[in-house]
């Protein structure tokens, strides 16, 4: 008996995945659903405006998909996820401007042209956050606990001062992006079509990270969290794991910044500032720590509570202050958790 | 003469005016278990930090099977085949057995980034976590997540973690700690078992299981070994009676 270890016997109980199916499964599609109707049909109607409400919804959840693979998923809790946002954000705005300008970005050692195209755009924001997210997790993966937290914004907060005093940029007044970068075969200054680039990006996002957090990477980042020096016993370093997700997590986050300059036709150093950080790191809290879907119930209910309750009182972030209270305390695996149940790990 | 799989050689570690190892040399061969007792504060934690490498000596070099493990990190010497479980068990608690044992298994196959094929469905980590298991006779409750398990069974889990990197020693920091009478019988059949195929160097407080399991014994005190011989050579030593044992007998 003990040698017939068959190949169904091994595997993965499939009870365990499949028990939340439908609560879960259905609160996601509904989520989902919503996100992408909602917008189609305020479109039709003529309700440009919360078209690009959409729009700001999907991006901003985008932002904390990637905080979420940091903080949720790698442990790591990031406090200067701004930094890669708003870099994102400047590529999409500085290309944009030498493009419009017809002068280079840089003539010396090479010669780099403004783009108005948003596949290069998309592509450079990436790689920069990602080259960025490499020097900043390298020095800052070094660190643990608050000292982790406060690294990670003291970087943030060299970027945004840097940000501030560069008046070929703009300065602390920012930089207008005057026509919004293009794609291929389609309208991109047109609502709908942009939401739907957003709403792309986001679940190819999410999908990335469902599927990254199945794999051996995953369960690598999984035991990096949980237990570092099991992971460390078992003979893999925790090290360069974490700095990868830490990389993987800043481009997904740089990715949104690049798509949200381009939403606003509008770039400025508020969008490197703490205060966004922080903002998506209440979103991560809010939506549910660690959950697929939480980033974007997150961003909704915030996004939602800054337009419709900041409509009626610019202290609206009191009633945030009081929702997350009651999701830290009642609610610990956030909107999602209340929502769709506890998620079992195998 | 069978060669020393894992040898420890005149290694010396001080913290300010502490000699917590002193001129300690030690070796564990082929099919043997080496047991490594000694009172509490006589730097038997020291020493396991240097050979699992969570500390570096001072002087003195670690080799594993002919390797200078010495500056290895610990996930180096993992690799390399030294297997170890804690004095309190080590485990990612809410996960299960499997994907505790797995871990091992995949440091052993390859480099952990690889991004896009899932763990779950992923033969060639699942069958030999679950050989691993089926060693320590816990297939049983290879889904079950760790902090539903015994103290006993994480124990086990422990062991069969280190099994899962097939190792060519393991290191064991009392193992039977907190185990009742039963456990510890249990435990100590299946390291006997075990031995056959992997040495250890079992760091124990159990004597009974000490005397019963190993073939040698190293008594460390104040950072020295002050003897070494075989279960009989120990009892009898007056040295190890009175700095160890006490006057009773044990």
């Amino acid at each position: 008996m003990t040698n017939t270890t068959s190949l169904s016997k091994n595997a993965a109980p499939a009870t365990h995945a499949e028990s939340h199916f439908d609560r879960k499964g259905l609160v996601q599609m509904i989520l989902l659903g919503l996100l992408l109707l909602l917008p189609v049909a305020a479109y039709f109607l003529g309700h440009t405006y919360y078209v690009n409400l959409a729009s700001r919804v999907t991006i901003i959840a985008m932002a904390a998909v990637g905080l979420n693979l940091a903080i949720g998923y790698g442990g790591m809790v990031s406090f200067g996820h701004a930094a890669y946002f708003g870099l994102g954000g400047y590529v999409a705005g500085i290309s944009a401007y030498h493009a419009f300008d017809m002068t280079p970005f840089m003539s010396w050692p090479f010669s780099v042209p403004g783009s108005d195209s948003l596949l290069v755009v998309w592509l450079a924001a990436v790689v920069l956050c990602a080259l960025l997210a490499l020097a900043i997790g390298a020095i800052s993966l070094r660190t643990t606990g608050v000292y982790f937290i406060m690294i990670t914004l003291a970087f943030a907060q060299m970027i945004y001062y840097f940000a501030n005093s560069w008046p070929t940029y703009g300065g602390q007044d920012g930089l207008p992006i005057y026509i919004r970068n293009t794609l291929p075969l389609v309208d991109s200054s047109d609502a709908l079509t942009y939401f739907l680039i957003c709403f792309t990006g986001l679940v190819l996002a999410m999908a990335i990270t469902s599927r990254l957090m199945k794999s051996r990477f995953g369960a690598a980042l999984t035991m990096a969290r949980l237990n570092d020096v099991r992971l460390a016993t078992a003979g893999v370093s925790p090290y360069p794991i974490r700095l990868v997700a830490f990389v993987i997590s800043a481009a997904i986050t740089g990715l949104a910044g690049a798509l949200y300059a381009d939403l606003n036709g509008f770039v400025s150093p508020s969008m490197l500032s703490w205060h966004f950080s922080g903002e998506l790191m209440v979103i991560v809290i809010l939506g549910g720590v660690g959950r697929l879907y939480g980033p974007l119930a997150g961003a909704v209910l915030f996004v939602m509570m800054e337009t419709f309750l900041g409509g009626i009182t610019e202290y609206w972030q009191l009633f945030l202050g009081l929702v997350l209270l009651g999701v830290v305390l009642f609610a610990k695996h956030g909107v999602m958790g209340w929502l769709a149940g506890s998620e079992r790990n195998e | 003469m069978s060669e020393a799989v894992l040898s420890l050689q005149n290694l010396h570690k001080r913290f300010g005016a502490l000699q917590a190892t002193n001129d300690v040399s030690l070796d564990l061969k082929q099919g043997e278990i080496h047991a490594l007792i000694g009172p509490n504060g006589a730097g038997k934690s020291t020493l396991i930090g240097q050979i699992a490498g969570s500390l570096r000596p001072d002087e003195g070099r670690v080799y594993l099977a002919g390797t200078d493990i010495t500056t290895m990190s610990i996930a180096e010497r993992a690799r390399l085949g030294l297997g170890r479980s804690f004095q309190v068990s080590s485990l990612a608690e809410p996960l299960s057995v499997m994907r505790n044992v797995m871990m091992g298994v995949q440091a052993l196959q390859s480099h952990s980034f690889r991004f896009w094929k899932p763990v779950a469905r992923d033969h060639h980590l699942l069958d030999p976590a679950y050989a691993a298991l089926e060693r320590m006779q816990l297939s049983h409750r290879a889904w079950t997540p760790v902090f539903e398990l015994s103290h006993g069974e994480r124990r086990q889990v422990e062991v069969a973690c280190a099994l899962a990197l097939k190792p060519r020693a393991l290191l064991l920091d009392e193992p039977m700690a907190g185990l009742g009478p039963e456990g510890s019988a249990k435990l100590t059949e299946l390291l006997e078992a075990l031995k056959l195929e992997v040495p250890i160097l079992l760091i124990e407080h159990d004597m009974e299981a000490v005397f019963r399991l190993a073939d040698r014994i190293s008594v460390l005190v104040s950072g020295s070994v002050i003897a070494h011989g075989d279960s009989h050579a120990i009892k009898q030593d007056p040295r190890v009676r009175e700095a160890y044992l006490g006057d009773a007998d044990a």
